[in-house]
């Protein structure tokens, strides 16, 4: 993507929804992390927001890059240690308004893949450890950087904007990979709903557990705040209540009905 | 490999991959899920004038590996560029979780993916990317009770979101000819320009993110010739490891101390990524 305004979205709801509580310190500016409260139950949240210092050049817009996918997986896996063996896991929310991955030479060379499978891993597995994991999309969540931070939750819930965007990759790189024209790849967008880069038609593929409608994305009114509150405990709630801690609640639409069959049939003849 | 080996072995990476799943597999196990015959082929592709193929260019094979149950997720790379659609990815995800479930029932089922992928497709974007989402979740999963191995071989390589599946593997196997980077060349030459990744220069493509550098950094386990006996001896050899102490991708620590260690405001050599990553993981 070009260059763009800094997005600040990410650092905005993280506080409003943590009441300004302390960031845990020992993280690089690009990663923070707060431990707050989350109705009646502690929690960790886990941000990644722009860092225009990144040592990391490429990494300086949101991305999440090298470090960025280690230390969230240092910051997940903090918590899945600190509560082995107690009968109630702490939820944790990722505050998703990532950019991309990082898109450089270092990255590649030492291992951007391996980062960012390494926060993937430890949401993944606090899931399976039965953490209540919740994605709250604010702005972006774009490809590999979404993967690592965020499409693990149990239940993904996300703000109707037009800012909030959730994609494989940006429009001009998808356009050369697919050897189509960008005029030609946003015509096809129009009725290929999985290839659509707005909230709407994302919505319809059935992956969201929540649409949120609010007033101000950029700077959440106290009603917004409440609403995204209410929502993350209904979350909670509903995690609690499903005895899966797998993702088999993103299939029901039916728009995913090829998704379903291939299953079926896999089971029929699995033996 | 001389003369008399080159002669004597048999190309992995000229086979398709149904018949690389075929020859992974014990001898007279294959059974192929889901085939061609059945068609369950992509929904979005035809609507955009793009021909589909019946197996959607992955094979589902079950059958057994060193006598217990397997399942062998071959990618062709032949058909969309081993793109993960919305059918393939779930073939992949939905194969993982039963073998998953066989565990929790028993059934030691253990689990090998070939990669050869770009990663998601973009024509069937967003679904390709959540059930890509699907397939770490499983192999995290999976991962619990069995190994599941990685092989990629080349001539495609292991991309985009297929390169973190790879990197969530117990154990990674690798040729010479393979490639595992998370970004591909020309996206990233897209992205950032010319002047950070040059998409013509192979060489360079190769000496950072080519099979013998991945090995030499300790991101793939194991190193092969374009030999089907080989390969299959390195993951027979890895099955019978078992889990080790801990996976790759559980190892945050240890790379954080790596990155510690890098020099972020230059652009690497090979040599340098070596020099810090090729050091041997604590236990």
């Amino acid at each position: 993507m070009s260059t763009k305004e800094l997005s600040k979205r990410g650092a905005v709801w993280l506080d409003a929804l943590t009441s300004s509580a302390p960031l845990q310190p020992g993280f690089p500016p690009s990663v923070r992390v707060v431990d707050a409260r989350l109705g009646e139950h502690d929690a960790r949240f886990i941000a990644v927001v722009p860092d225009p210092d990144n040592p990391f050049v490429r990494a300086r817009s949101g991305e999440v890059g090298l470090i960025e996918g280690w230390e969230i997986a240092r910051a997940v896996r903090m918590v899945i240690d600190a509560d082995e063996g107690r009968a109630v896991k702490r939820p944790i929310v990722a505050i998703v308004d990532v950019a991309s991955q990082a898109y450089g030479r270092r990255e590649e060379a030492y291992g951007i893949h391996q980062a960012l499978a390494g926060a993937a891993d430890a949401y993944a597995s606090a899931r399976l450890a039965g953490h209540p994991v919740i994605a709250l999309i604010v702005g972006r969540a774009m490809s590999g950087a979404f993967l690592a931070h965020g499409y693990q939750a149990n239940r993904l819930i996300a703000l109707a904007d037009p800012q909030v965007m959730i994609h494989a990759m940006g429009k001009e790189s998808a356009a050369r990979v697919t050897l189509r024209t960008v005029a030609d790849l946003e015509a096809f967008t129009a009725r290929v709903p999985p290839m659509a880069y707005d909230i709407d038609n994302y919505a319809s593929l059935g992956l969201l557990w929540k649409l949120l409608h609010v007033s101000n994305a950029d700077a959440p009114t106290g009603a917004d705040q409440s609403t995204v509150e209410r929502t993350l405990q209904a979350a909670l709630d509903d995690i609690l209540a499903d005895p899966s801690r797998g993702l088999a609640s993103r299939l029901g639409s039916p728009h995913r009905a090829a998704s379903v069959k291939v299953r079926s049939k896999l089971r029929e003849e699995w033996r | 490999m001389d003369t008399q080996e080159l002669l004597e072995r048999e190309s992995f990476i000229e086979l398709d991959a149904r018949s690389r799943a075929k020859k992974l597999l014990d001898a007279g196990t294959f059974r192929e899920l889901l085939d061609p015959f059945e068609r369950v082929s992509s929904p979005w592709l035809a609507r955009q004038g793009i021909v589909t193929q019946a197996d959607d260019g992955t094979v589902v094979a079950k059958g057994e590996i060193d006598g217990q149950p397997a399942v062998v997720l071959g990618i062709d790379g032949g058909f969309q560029g081993g793109s993960m659609g919305e059918v393939s990815a779930a073939k992949i995800a939905g194969s993982l979780e039963l073998a998953a479930e066989d565990n929790r029932n028993g059934i030691p089922t253990r689990a090998v993916i070939l990669f050869e992928t770009g990663g998601v497709r973009l024509q069937e974007a967003n679904l390709g990317l959540a059930a890509i989402a699907e397939i770490h979740a499983a192999i995290v999963d999976l991962r619990r009770y069995q190994p599941v191995i990685g092989i990629t071989a080349g001539p495609i390589g292991c991309y985009g979101g297929m390169s973190i599946a790879a990197a969530l593997c117990t154990y990674l196997i690798a040729t010479r000819e393979a490639r595992l980077g998370l970004n591909g060349p020309a996206v990233i030459e897209q992205e950032a320009g010319i002047a950070e990744f040059d998409s013509r220069d192979r060489p360079m493509i190769w000496s950072f993110t080519g099979g013998e550098q991945r090995y030499r950094t300790g991101l793939v386990d194991a190193y092969a010739g374009d030999d089907t006996g080989a390969i299959r001896a390195a993951m027979i050899e890895r099955f019978r490891a078992g889990r080790p102490d801990a996976c790759r991708s559980e190892r945050v620590e240890e790379f954080l101390q790596r990155l510690s260690e890098v020099d972020a405001h230059a652009q690497p050599t090979p040599q340098q990524v070596a020099a810090i990553y090729a050091k041997e993981f604590l236990s």
